[in-house]
């Protein structure tokens, strides 16, 4: 049997549950698994607290609740940067419920908008107030079993920001791949990038050697040729149903060109 | 067992309903109220057949846990016609032979009504993405977004019957 426990206040769901117990985001994932009889699930911890709600603008970072929805961030004025994310997340109705804290616990495939979040520094905060950076955060995922309020993320200057999502069937695919990129320049040199990747690990990855390998060249097609070599040997991407992990390190450097200077093709 | 009480409106009617614990919507819609139009298909979002509107928007009746609903605005294929008039898209389906086991249709019909609502000349693509979260195993496709651009036609020259 199980019960649902609703709490009006987030910070008092911190320490208020065991291993029996789950954190109910949009429920795109859970429900399926409690419908499937796959979790082991006694009580469901709800939470209608507005701060889950918030997208707060402070200075260089913008914070976004942790019950925000895809479809929420799409009609978002400060986020329109992460509006093409966002809709590249299901369909119209797995819009409107997935949120943003869902998301950061997507197993692979999934977790398309988390790639985003990690290439914009992402720190995440619990209920208790402590803070994470979203990459420590997804290396030990699930160890820690406490309710995410929101994640705060760096705002990208115009055109800093890159995103692509590689999938077989369009719209509404799962990720073959997908990359997102933070590229600031400084006088015509990218300077301290982020690039992280989603399908190509256990969870969504920062792709360092590609950084550390654009960091100071030119944005331009030979700048970005020891990135291209660099990525193929980055990750040991999975095998599933949509590709094997052998096609996802051949089409890396494909995509990854593309987003970089901003060409055509998925 | 322990139920907990709950109420919303469905189709423009206040409902209210003894709900399991964790059971999801499209259960109590069907098992508890009655209502049969949302179909189940798979139980985890992928075939789209349970959709409902929630507040004017489409949401998954499978994967929405029910006690979220209290005090929302549900509807279902079931409060479309009125009386013996069919809603415009219901007729078009009909008309448009966008229907063949039908299975898949509520879920289609809501999520295009969803689109309607806020886009009443909408593009072919934008009949695609409405209804890209809905699988049909039968038509093809071609048929269902013909008839969701006619019924778009039909609601915007003021055709209701
Ligand atoms: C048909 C279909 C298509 C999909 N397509 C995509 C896609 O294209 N891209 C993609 O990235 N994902 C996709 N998903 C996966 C999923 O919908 C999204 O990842 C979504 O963001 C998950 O969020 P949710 O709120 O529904 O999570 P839930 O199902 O509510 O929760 C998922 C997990 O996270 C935990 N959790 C939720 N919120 C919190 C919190 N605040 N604090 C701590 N733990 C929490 C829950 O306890 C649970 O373990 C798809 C799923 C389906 C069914
Ligand atoms: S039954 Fe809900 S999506 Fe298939
Ligand atoms: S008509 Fe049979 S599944 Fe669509």
């Amino acid at each position: 049997m199980i019960t649902v426990d609703t709490y009006t206040n987030a910070n008092e769901v911190s320490g208020a549950f065991g291993s029996d117990t789950a954190i109910m985001g949009g429920g795109t994932l859970l429900m399926g698994a409690l419908n499937y009889g796959r979790q082991n699930i006694t009580k469901i911890v709800r939470i209608t607290d507005p701060v889950m709600k918030q997208i707060a603008d402070a200075g260089d970072r913008i914070t976004i609740g942790a019950g925000v929805t895809m479809s929420e961030v799409i009609r978002s004025r400060d986020l329109v940067f992460l509006a093409p994310v966002a809709q590249s997340v299901g369909g119209p109705a797995i819009r409107n419920m997935a949120t943003l804290g869902g998301n950061l616990f997507a197993g692979t495939p999934y977790g398309d908008f988390t790639v985003a979040l990690l290439a914009l520094d992402g720190i995440v905060k619990y209920a208790n107030g402590s803070e994470q950076d979203l990459e420590g955060f997804l290396a030990s995922r699930g160890n820690r079993r406490d309710l995410v309020v929101s994640v705060s993320v760096k705002k990208p200057a115009a055109n800093e920001f890159r995103y692509r999502k590689v999938v077989r069937v369009k719209p509404m695919g799962r990720s073959v791949l997908s990359i997102a990129a933070r590229l600031p320049t400084s006088a015509g040199r990218i300077a301290n990038p982020r690039v992280a990747f989603g399908a190509m690990g256990t969870t969504p990855l920062r792709a360092k050697a590609v950084e550390s390998a654009l960091d100071g060249a030119a944005l331009d097609a030979n700048g970005i040729q020891a990135a291209l070599a660099a990525v193929s040997k980055e990750f040991q991407p999975p095998d599933d149903s949509l590709a094997s992990g052998w096609y996802r390190n051949e089409i890396a450097p494909v995509y990854l060109r593309r987003l970089l200077l901003n060409e055509g093709g998925a | 067992m322990t139920k907990t009480p709950l109420q919303f409106t469905l189709n423009g009617k206040d409902t209210a309903v003894f709900v399991d614990g964790g059971a999801n919507l499209l259960d109590v819609l069907r098992r508890v109220v009655g209502d049969l139009s949302p179909k189940y298909g798979c139980g985890q979002g992928t075939c789209g057949t349970c959709t409902v509107l929630v507040d004017g928007e489409p949401q998954l009746s499978c994967l929405t846990l029910a006690e979220s609903m209290s005090g929302h605005s549900l509807e279902t294929l079931n409060g479309l016609a009125t009386g013996a008039n069919l809603h415009p898209l219901q007729r078009t389906f009909m008309e448009s032979f966008a229907a063949q086991c039908g299975y898949c249709t509520p879920g289609m019909i809501m999520a295009a009504k969803a689109l309607l609502a806020k886009n009443p000349n909408p593009t072919r693509e934008q009949v695609i993405e409405s209804i890209s979260g809905n699988i049909c195993r039968c038509t093809g496709y071609e048929p269902i977004i013909d008839a969701i651009l006619q019924a778009a036609v039909e609601m915007r020259s003021g055709r209701v019957a």
